[in-house]
This record gives C-alpha cells, structure tokens and sequence, in this order.
C-alpha cells in the first residue's frame, strides 16, 4: 500500500481498501524504523493520528474532502506550521512553534492531508546536500536499495558497507527521502536554486517547481524573496499535478502571486508529438557533466525525436555568469531576510545582557552556522554603498539577461526545455564533504539555478539507473505559468522511460542491523 | 531591478490592497491649539531674522542659513501600512501587533490601498508630480524597535516628487505683513514607522513597545529652502494645516503624528553651501524653531572661532535649549538599501490610462482622488479676504486654530455686524479669552449666537463697545467686570433702577 502513488492511494481510500488510520499508522512505523536516515526533524504522531481520524469521520459520512483527505504528506521544516516546531534545521529556531500556517500548509490541511511531520535541510535551506543542518545530514534511502548494494556488492567487497551512504541532495533532502522511501506519498520542498529539483533527482523522485508567483510564499521563511517557490515533491508527474492544482492560486498574504483564477490542474495524455518543439541548451553541455548523464540526455532528446516531437539545440547565451550572479543576489536578500534573527521577539537568544548590540552578536553568533554567517558577511559587503552598483546593481541587470535569454527561446518556438537535473548521480557523504558548501552548491545548482533568476516553472523527472544503480533525473523548464503544458511533456516521458520503483524490501524487514550501525540517527524524535 | 523579471511577462497582474480600506478617523477632538499653534503672542528667538540681524564681529563676514526639512507625518488609517493592525495612539502597549508587524519568519507585507490613497492626496495638494510607478525599498539598521533589522521606504522612486509649499511669514516693524515663501518639495514618500524603546534605566532595561511599529508615514522632503526657524515652523504649520485639511494626517505634534528632522548649514554668501548637521525629532514648532536658530547660531560661533563643522545627527535639549550631539548614532551609517522583493512595483493609474475592464476597488485612479480633495487652507484664506475684506494675517489667525474658522463663519451668520466687526472680535476679544482661559474653541462657554446677539446689540448701540467687552469679562469668570455693567445700566436710566435688582438681572442674563 504505501509503495503507491498518492492517486492510487486517493482511490483504495475511497474505495474503502485502506482507512486513513491504518495509512497513517503504517507510515508513521515505516518513519520509525527508517529515523537512521534522519529525514524528518519533527515527527507530528499526535497530530497526523488526529487528522487521520477527522479523516475517517468523513470518509464513513462520505464527505471527503478530494484527492487528498487521508493521505500522508511531510513538510519541508523552513514552512511555518502552527503549533509545531519549525526550525530551519537552525539553533536559532530550535522551539520556535510559529503561530500561524503557510498558506500553502494550510490549504493541504483544509484538503484533508495528514501533518507526518517536519522534513530535514541544509540550515535555512543554505545547500546542496541537506548536510549542512544542526540535526546532522539525510540518507539516501537509496543508499540501503537492493539495486545500489547489489552493485556494490560487485564492486568493492568491502566490510564498511554503510559508511558509503549517500547524500540526498538538497536542501530540500529531508522531503526527498521521506517520498523515495515511501513515509508518505508527497512532501513540500522549497526551491531557490535548485533545493526540491536536486534532491529528487538524487532520491529518483518527481520534483516540481512551479512558476514564480504562482503558489504563495507566505509561512516560507525565506531564503531570497525574489526566487523562492514552494516545491513539490511526489513519486510520479500526476501526483505532483494533483498536488499543485491545490496549491496554487492568488494569495491575499502574498503580493507577488498572480491575480487571475487559476484552474485544477488535469493532464491530458500527449498524443500529437509532432506540435511539440524540445530545446535543448547547448551551453548546458558542460565538461563537468558525468557522461553517464549526458548518454542518457541524448537518449531521451532521441526519444522525443523517435516520436514525432521537433528536437532542435538553443543557446541561452549568459548561463555562464548565472552562478555567481545568483551568488551576489542570494547573499544580498540573505544579510536582509536575516537581519530579524536578533533575539528579541523569537529564536533563540544569548545569556549576554551586556547591551543590547552585545547580545545582537553573541544570539547571532551561536544562532548561525558558518554557511549562513558567511553568505550575511558577503551580503552586507554587495549592498554597502560604495559597492551596490558595481555587484548588485550589476547583477540584476545579468539576471535580466539571464531571464531574457528563456524568453528569447521560447518565442522563437519552443516549448520546453530538456537539460540534466544534476551532473552526476548522488555521491557518497564522505566524498561530498571534501568540497565546502559554497564549491558545492556553486556546482550543483550549475543546471537548476538559472530557472529561479527567471521565475519560470520546472520540473525533475527521474529516467533511469546508473551503472552504479542510483537515481539519475532530467530537467525540464516551461514557459513561465505553463506549468501544465510542461507537466504533461513530463508525464509522457515518465511513461516512456518506466523508471523502476526502489527496492527497500531488505531495509524494511532489517533495519535492525543499520540501526546498530547508526550513530547519526540519534536526533530526537518526537 | 530585483523585482522579478516575471511581472513583466504576467498581464492581469494588479496590486494588491489590505482588506479593510479604511476610513480616516476623524475629530478625535484633541485640540492642536496648546503646543502646535503656538505661534500667538510668543516670542520666540525666531523672531528675530538671525541672518541679517547677525553683525559680523570677526572679519567682517555674513552668514546665510540653509535649512531643509524631513517632516514624517502619521497617515490617519484604521490599519498599519502593510500589516491588518489597527493603529490607536492610546492602546496598551504591544496590544496591537500582527505576526509581519513583530516580524514572525514568513510573513510578508500586503500594502494598504488607505495609505495610498493618503499620500496621492497630500502629493496633489502639494502640487507634486504623482509617479504612476513607484517602487519600495528596504533600509537595513538594527535597533530594538525595528523588529525585521529593515524599515520599508520608498527611496529611490517615491509616489511623489517636485512639489511646491507656499507658507506665510510676518515681515516689518511691527511683524504685521504676510510675506508668502515658498518651499520645493522634494519628494513625498510612504514608509513604516518604527516601535517605541522604553529605557528603564533604574533596571537597566530597554522595553519594547510595537504598537506603532509598522503604521504608515508620509515623508514629505522640503529642499533647503528656508533660512531660520520662523520659516520652518510657518512652513511645518502650514503642512500641518493641509494634512488636517485633507484628513491623511491629523499631524498632531504632541502625540508624535507629525515630526520633523532638520537639516541645517551656515555659509557666506555667494561661496558654496556649508557642512550640514541634522537635527533630529523635533516634536513642537517652538522647539522646532529654538533648535534650529540655535544650531545656525552654534555653527556661525564655531566657523568664527576657526573650528569645523561635522556632519553629524543631533538632538534637541528642550531643558538646556540647545543641541547636542547624538551618541547613539555617531558612527557613519551605512543603510544598505535594497529593493523590496515582496511588493510588486506600486502602479497608478489616471482615467486615461485605466485599463479597460479593471476593479475600481483594486486600482488607484489619481483624477478622481484629484476630484475629491478639499479645499485647501490656501483658497480659505484667500476667500475669505476677498468676502469679507479682512487682512491676511486675520485669514491665518482664523485658520490657526481648530474650530475658530467654523465659530466666526457661524457668528457672521447670524449677526447683522459688519464682517470687520465681527473679525476684530472673534481674534481679540474672543480668542484673548480663549487664551486666557487655556481653552480649545470646541470647549468655549461662548457660543456663536451668544457671540452674534451681543455684535447686534452693539450694532443698534443697544449697548456701548465698553458694555459689550464687559459682557464677556464677566463670562470670562471676573465678577468685578459687573459693578461697571451696573453703573452703565444706572448712568442710562438716569439713576432710577435699583442696584441689586440690577445686578440679579443682569447676573440672571449673563448666565444664561
């Protein structure tokens, strides 16, 4: 039952062949014995039984509220829900339980959904590897798959098997592993360079981000105004569809979403490739790219091409200087966003009574990490006055072109883009933590960032194996607000690639022994 | 630009206003009269002209004075800039305070249509040009009562620009002249007050209070214009009459609604400007002037003794009189602006650019607010020179304070009195009472028809001038003014009437 997609399951709950209950029930224990991946922060039991048993109610009146009542989702700890710790995966918001819900939390509440819980980060969503947070980094549950061991099993026959654990990406890992590893059926992520797209590459998961401004920020805590959008991540394109349908829409708290009334989403099936126009971004060729990546790119630009659709290369001349054109615009909104942290009406604050600028620096100094303090330092340096013209000024005027390049492509015909999500397939812990979070997220965004810069919506479909056995996604990016066109390009070639399902059997029946392993997954559960 | 590329390529995208679109609160019948408006029979330093007054002892040098002002005016609106609060001078602290007004992570700034709509208004009475596109920004300093680290303002492109303030000074011997001056307005910007901080410094704590943190302020620029104090305050009283007028402010000094920062520099004449020093929180046009006066005074005695002027932020010491510098704000602030990237550009429209089709309740047409303004202080005065023939400075007294304008036209009314008369009286005898009494006109026991029975009287000369002056030194509480009221009764029956029955009718007239 919980191997299945959220719309299958929609149907056995209204089909009386599970209740919410037992759905929930089982999800919860598959969340315990899979705590060693350290996915969730914030395990919301009491709650999610509560909701599943108003769930119940419901559905024996026959009053279910859609697709999603009764159905377990898990949400991203940087969205603000009311009555359960959110922190960032922060010191400085451990106990912090906001009083209000994101709107975006809300609405999957006012559907029914079941709160499993809070999902684990990178350290407000600063990464790429969901390493980088106080309550230390998530598994790939792909890591303890029967595909990835068996083929290193005939690789290496080393004794330390489990010291090769994986990342999952991020910073939205901790959603990605609580889909892939099937404790609940979609989870929020957020996305401000790559954070849901990533991690559900590397987790073999659908990751969605939708346009700008057309799912509400407000509750998000945010990472740049300007490029943050809610993420949804789920195990197949319709079920992020169903997901989306319900989230978007105009918000009255958010003055950046669109004003005009937004329909369900329904994807139809393709069945005329030959109106479709695929591009593909020469300047996406890039020699970091894994070539395994890059032969299953081609094979799926082959693909379309087999069956009727127009490929043809683009260029989108100015993606070199997205990254550090993002790193000057993120820094910069960052030093802001985080200027509130201070200690006085929330979060955490310092014993230092000094003066009030002496405790200002010591609740900041012990509330941020490294990553965060750093990208502050280097903000408040880009928005000095003597140096605002010259970075970020500059940099908007390069996000600008950056933006007009998507809009360039796609008037000249096209009608999605199809790029790698990722450069390789997700990487050992050890060997990711060589590089410092900057390096790394300077890498990994390289295919996913320059989205964000021009607000336009994109979505990670996982395709295939590599030879290692482990996830490896494609990317593709619509037209800004034609999520469902670019949602159903992607549904096609999610049937036409029949990406195989994880096999965590073996894990599930003995956790035991990963359990002993494991001294990572003392976080505390609650 | 920060805001996102996407709004460009999103038609149908409007702006956004805060629910309730509310309502100016009108007459909370705090008289401005006690502190504001206290330009009557005060003299100030200010009255003297220092510039020309200023003998060169040392090198037989003049000054002039530049001065500017930053005048940050409360908008009279139910709720808070972008945030559902109320706003209420006399709440208990902290009682009204939304999540984005304490700055709870995730929440975001939805801007008030009201607030708007106030600051269109005071731009077009300003004669401003009204930007149909305007943009927010974000003013990084840290203080514990400016809880997001950021105040919202509208640096870089304001709602309204280049605008003009015609204020009136009194000029020659005996200062009864109105000389009319003018000062550019800069520009006319919308932006979030900050909280209040509370030092306890018995316990040494600073406690916070955010009620008024988040409730909408008009900046109003004026260049450096003006020259002295007196100018200034006439210039900020003038202000302060407009916004009263149109009801975006009830720009009540001594509750904090309207405050004004100085700019102030001292040079000779025909040589570039000087350094300039700000001084900060001026909260009372008597203030406003001594501490500009002062300060010119302070850096003429300081260029003279050989010393230099620092760009610095100061403060005014009512107790002292004089200025001082401010600690807390010694080093050189950089504010790190930045655009804010939660609110869409503020688009305006006029009846020609009114997209077809659109909501009135979600667009801003400038024509029609055009059409709604008030009359303005200006075109009352003028008129009421012209109707009645009296001198300006009369038409000024008259709209000096609240309510006087309304008791004098509602007194002409109903008197058959000359105009002239009747002018002469509401501004000596009547406002001299007032005065004397500490009393707003609202709360006068001197009524208009009281006021208007007693003109016609003297009109028919019923009754002698001295008679009626009488008349109302006894409402004014002096009983001795009534043995002369007896005598004048005595004189004119020839001595026949009997002094106590005098005296119990004229009591029983009096206080009726």
């Amino acid at each position: 039952m919980l191997g299945r997609t959220l719309r299958e399951v929609s149907a056995a709950l209204k089909q009386g062949q599970v209740t919410p209950t037992e759905l929930c029930q089982r999800c919860l224990s598959l969340i315990k014995k899979t705590k060693f991946l350290n996915a969730y922060i914030t395990v919301s039991e009491e709650v999610a039984l509560k909701q599943a048993e108003e769930s119940e109610k419901r559905y024996k009146k026959g009053h279910s509220l859609g697709d999603l009542d009764g159905i377990p989702v898990a949400v991203k700890d940087n969205f603000s829900t009311a009555g359960i710790e959110t922190t960032c995966a922060s010191n400085m918001l451990k106990g912090y339980v906001p009083p209000y819900n994101a709107t975006v939390v809300q609405k999957l509440l006012d559907q029914g959904a079941l709160l499993m819980g809070k999902t684990n980060l990178d350290e407000f969503a600063m990464g790429s590897g969901s390493t980088d947070g106080i309550f230390g980094p998530v598994k790939n549950p792909w890591s303890y798959s029967k595909q990835y061991r068996e083929k290193r099993k005939q690789k290496s026959h080393g004794k330390n098997e489990d010291s090769h654990w994986l990342i999952t990406g991020g910073s939205s890992g901790g959603s990605a592993a609580a889909v892939s590893a099937f404790t609940c059926f979609a989870a929020l992520g957020s996305d401000t360079g790559g954070s849901t797209r990533n991690p559900a590459a590397h987790c073999g998961v659908v990751g969605l981000k939708p346009s700008y401004g057309l799912v509400s920020r407000h509750g998000l805590i945010p990472l740049v105004n300007s490029m943050d959008v809610p993420g949804i991540l789920t195990r197949c394109v319709d079920d992020a569809a169903i997901v989306l349908g319900i989230l978007a829409g105009h918000d009255p708290k958010d003055s950046t979403t669109i004003q005009d009334p937004v329909k369900p989403f329904t994807l139809p099936s393709l069945t005329d490739m030959s109106k479709l126009c695929i591009g593909i971004p020469k300047e996406y060729l890039t020699p970091e790219l894994s070539s395994e990546v890059q032969s299953l790119w081609s094979k799926a630009a082959n693909l379309f091409e087999s069956e009727g659709a127009k490929v043809i290369e683009v260029s989108l001349p100015h993606t070199s200087y997205s990254i550090v054109c993002y790193h000057v615009l993120c820094t910069s909104e960052v030093a802001s966003n985080m200027a509130r942290f201070d200690g006085l009406e929330y979060g955490h604050r310092c014993d230092i009574d000094v003066s009030t600028e002496a405790m200002y620096a010591a609740t900041r100094r012990e509330g941020f990490n490294d990553v965060v303090r750093g990208r502050i330092l280097s903000g408040n340096f880009f928005l000095l006055k003597e140096n605002y013209e010259n970075y970020f000024v500059k940099a908007q005027k390069v996000r600008r072109l950056i933006a007009r390049d998507f809009v360039n492509v796609f008037n000249s015909g096209v009608d999605v883009l199809l790029t790698p999500t990722t450069l390789s397939e997700a990487v050992p812990h050890t060997e990711f933590i060589r590089e410092d979070n900057r390096t790394r997220s300077a890498q990994d965004d390289l295919f996913t960032q320059a989205v964000n810069m021009a607000g336009l919506p994109a979505v990670s479909v996982p395709m295939a194996l590599s030879s290692q056995g482990l996830p490896i996604g494609l990317q593709f990016i619509g037209r800004a607000f034609c999520d469902q066109q670019l949602l159903t390009v992607a549904k096609w070639f999610e049937k036409q690639v029949q990406f195989p399902v994880i096999q965590l059997q073996e894990l599930m029946d003995d956790c035991s022994s990963v359990f002993e392993n494991e001294k990572l997954a003392s976080v505390s559960l609650k | 630009m920060a805001t996102p590329v996407l709004r460009w390529c999103c038609p149908g995208r409007r702006w956004v206003f805060a629910g309730i679109g509310g309502v100016s609160r009108h007459g909370r019948g705090v008289p401005t009269g006690s502190t504001s408006s206290g330009k009557r029979g005060q003299s100030s330093v200010a009255q003297q002209p220092l510039i020309t007054a200023q003998k060169p002892r040392k090198g037989e040098r003049e000054w002039a004075a530049v001065v500017g002002l930053e005048i940050h005016a409360q908008i009279a609106s139910n709720s808070k800039l972008f945030s559902g609060s109320q706003v209420d001078f006399a709440a208990p602290p902290n009682s009204l305070v939304s999540f984005f007004d304490a700055s709870l992570p995730g929440t975001l700034p939805v801007l008030n249509r009201r607030c708007v709509e106030a600051a269109v208004m005071t731009g077009l009475a300003l004669d401003c040009h009204i930007n149909r596109r305007s943009l927010f920004d974000r003013k990084h300093y840290f203080y514990a009562d400016l809880p997001a680290g950021y105040q919202i303002t509208q640096q870089r492109l304001p709602i309204a620009v280049n605008g003009s303030l015609a204020y009136s000074v009194c000029v020659g011997k005996r200062r009864s002249q109105m000389v009319t001056r003018t000062a550019r307005v800069k520009q006319i910007q919308l932006e979030q007050d900050s909280g209040k901080s509370l030092h306890d410094s018995l316990r040494s704590q600073t406690l916070i209070d955010l009620n008024r943190a988040g409730v909408g302020l008009l900046e109003v620029v004026l260049e450096p214009d003006m020259s002295c104090g007196e100018e200034a305050a006439a210039a900020v009283r003038e202000l302060q009459l407009i916004l009263q007028a149109l009801g975006t402010s009830q720009a009540n000094m001594a509750e904090g609604q309207l405050r004004v920062d100085a700019n102030i520099s001292v040079h000779n004449p025909g040589e570039p400007l000087g350094i300039r020093t700000e001084v900060k929180n001026l909260n009372s046009a008597r203030f406003l002037a001594k501490a500009i006066d002062y300060e010119i005074q302070r850096q003429i005695n300081e260029l003279e003794n050989g010393g230099k002027i620092l760009n610095e932020t100061r403060s005014f010491d009512y107790k002292l009189g004089c200025t001082v510098p401010m600690r807390d704000k010694e080093g050189k602030q950089d504010y790190r602006l930045m655009p804010e990237p939660n609110l869409p550009p503020l688009l305006l429209y006029d009846s020609g650019s009114l997209p077809p089709g659109t909501d009135p309740q979600q667009v801003i047409n400038i024509d029609q607010l055009r059409e709604q303004l008030p009359e303005l202080p200006r075109v009352t005065r003028e008129k009421l020179v012209q109707q009645y023939g009296m001198l300006p400075e009369h038409s000024f007294a008259l709209l000096n304070e609240v309510g006087l304008l309304e008791f004098f036209q509602n007194v002409i009314k109903e008197t058959r009195a000359e105009p002239k008369k009747v002018t002469s009286w509401v501004l000596n005898t009547f406002l001299g009472f007032l005065k004397q009494q500490n009393l707003a006109v609202s709360e006068s026991p001197v009524t208009p028809s009281a006021l208007a029975e007693l003109l016609d009287l003297l009109d028919r000369k019923a009754i002698s001038s001295s008679a009626a002056k009488q008349v109302t030194d006894v409402k004014k509480g002096n009983p001795r003014a009534i043995n002369k009221l007896i005598g004048l009764v005595r004189r004119a029956t020839l001595g026949r009437a009997d002094p106590t029955v005098i005296k119990e009718v004229l009591e029983r007239q009096l206080s009726s």
